[in-house]
């Protein structure tokens, strides 16, 4: 609230970053050739409406809507199957992307590591958090493209993007949680001389599970999302027969499409709010 | 501190001591769907262990490794690397542009209700105030939620190939983000120095300005820098349907199989992400 002066950043520091904004902003807009004037001039905006007027009214012949309806139950199916394939991924590699639990912190203070074991288990986080960065990196619609060559077109390489890429994201967020747990009731159960698996079980995990379940619902929201467009390289779901309406000029089906992506990911936006009222 | 300990967790059982169902009925639920969706997604481990998926995933391994790295081929790809930064930037710019004035005509105690209004008549307070708030919020809703993809292959069609579609795509889609967040901080400030500035006599911009904007900003600045952080991955990727940037690359390496540099891409792309994250985060630390 009432901030002291001395905290603020300094006038001087604002000035610079201020001015490197500018400049990146300045360069930006000449390599990217934005030219706002002709998209709102007149050809431009008449251009805008020409293609909105196409887009109405959506296609609501019945096969429009089957098509639309089936590539919405494959998208759901696709964002539900890949998240919790990157919930399965995600639990035995958090451990490893954990430093208290491998090394370090409440659990090694009574029973010290053996340097050598120490070694070990440092090497076993760095490979840890090592491998979850790659899968995190790599965005899904590049692990997409890599599982539609390995095992073909269709929904199960979508599946396997989504759970590979969610899996580097919930390890990371996994870890950072059972590395925050709160020490007091760990130290309890080490008094008592629960051995460091106990204490994992009954003191760490307790804790971690309501944060666990919630991030896991945050992502298959961010999943649902990307579920519709993976099919622009061949990954089933909404995605493809929005490439395909989009690269045959069919608005009016592009439309219906679009609406159904609005409901799919409504729906699941409301599942996942009430999901976590219920459960966390 | 004052609450009593023992009556909160009380109130959580249901009066009539009934046990609920819902649980049950819930994982029943559950159970059904990912039944269901494994069915729907035609999942299939047994996949792979067949030969042609064990023999594509190593045709793909042994075709990434080692990466290309010939000046000539790092040279070529220098220019999309920056390109992919200059989408981002212009895209978050236009953002901004329509996040801005979106998001002031979409929070609720700017535009109809609360401390700002209480003198405006009624009709003042619908025409003007409730109308403009609904439509905001309508377009912010359409423009978020149509994914970034589907706005920048809309506006390939429109503009071209290029990253001028792939600055429209992130400005219109993050632009709904944007807007979306600005009014959630925007009506979650707190309201005693406008109601302090209003009985003093402040004109309704006047209020805005010395009430609201300084307690506001930080959190604006913030939150633009994060989407900006998020603008770089999605620049970069948007090229896959011609929207300019790395994307583009990445696409037509992976469709030529040149699995090596789809592995040097990859690598540049986690060095722009981390060198933006780094100065985003650096400027955030300062910030809060």
């Amino acid at each position: 609230m009432a901030r002291l002066p001395a905290a603020r950043p300094s006038r001087a520091w604002a000035l610079w970053v201020g001015a490197g904004f500018a400049a990146l902003l300045l360069w930006s807009w000449q390599g990217t050739g934005v030219d706002l004037a002709s998209l709102f001039g007149r050809e431009g905006l008449r251009q805008i409406a020409v293609y909105v007027r196409k887009l109405f009214p959506p296609d609501l012949s019945a096969a429009a809507l089957s098509a639309a309806g089936a590539g919405a139950v494959e998208t759901f199916a696709i964002s539900l199957i890949g998240s919790l394939l990157a919930v399965a991924i995600a639990l035995p590699m958090s451990l490893l992307a954990t430093r208290t639990l491998l090394y370090r912190g409440i659990l090694f203070e009574g029973r010290r590591l053996h340097p050598g074991a120490r070694a070990v288990r440092l090497g076993f986080y760095a490979a840890g958090k090592a491998a979850l960065n790659v899968l995190r990196t790599i965005p899904e619609i590049v692990w997409a493209l890599i599982f539609v060559f390995v095992v073909g077109l269709g929904p199960f390489p979508g599946v396997l993007a989504l759970g590979v890429h969610t899996g580097g994201v919930l390890g990371k967020l996994f870890g950072e949680v059972l590395e925050d747990v709160d020490p007091a009731p760990l130290e309890a159960l080490q008094a008592t001389g629960a051995s460091r698996v106990r204490i994992l079980i009954y003191g760490v995990l307790p804790q971690a599970l309501p944060q666990f379940v919630s991030y896991a619902l945050y992502r298959w929201e961010v999943n649902i999302r990307a579920a519709a467009v993976l099919g622009f390289v061949g990954a089933g779901g909404l995605g493809q027969r929005i490439y395909v309406a989009i690269s045959l000029f069919h608005e009016q089906e592009l439309m219906t499409l679009i609406l159904a992506i609005y409901a799919i990911v409504t729906l699941v936006d409301a599942l996942s709010a009430y999901l976590r009222s219920r459960l966390v | 501190m004052a609450r009593i300990p023992s009556a909160a967790p009380a109130d959580r059982f249901p009066a009539s001591g009934r046990r609920s169902r819902f649980p049950y009925l819930l994982t029943a639920i559950l159970a059904a769907s990912v039944v269901y969706s494994l069915r729907a997604a035609q999942v299939d481990p047994r996949r792979f262990f067949e030969g042609d998926v064990l023999a594509n995933v190593a045709r793909f391994v042994r075709g990434a490794l080692p990466p290309e790295l010939s000046r000539e081929f790092l040279g070529l790809m220098l220019r999309p690397a920056l390109e992919t930064v200059q989408i981002s930037v212009m895209g978050t710019a236009i953002a901004v542009l329509i996040g801005i004035p979106l998001g002031l005509l979409a929070t609720s105690s700017l535009t109809w209700r609360g401390v700002l209004h209480e003198r405006a008549s009624r009709a003042g307070r619908w025409g003007l105030g409730f109308v403009p708030y609904a439509l905001a919020r309508a377009a912010l809703s359409v423009f978020r939620s149509i994914p970034e993809y589907v706005w920048a292959f809309m506006f390939v069609r429109a503009v071209g190939l290029g990253p001028f579609p792939g600055v429209l795509a992130i400005g219109v889609a993050y632009g709904g983000m944007l807007g979306k967040v600005y009014s959630e901080i925007l009506e979650s400030m707190n309201p005693r120095p406008l109601e302090t500035l209003h009985a003093a006599g402040a004109s309704r911009l006047g209020v805005v300005l010395y009430g609201l904007v300084p307690q506001a900003l930080p959190n604006v600045v913030a939150y633009t820098l994060y989407r900006w952080e998020c603008a770089i991955r999605a620049s970069a990727i948007l090229g896959f349907v011609g929207a300019g940037g790395l994307g583009q690359q990445i696409e037509l390496s992976m469709r030529m199989f040149q699995f090596n540099e789809v592995l040097t891409l990859l690598a540049v792309l986690f060095v722009l992400v981390a060198a933006v994250d780094f100065a985003s985060a650096r400027i955030r630390a300062r910030l809060a």
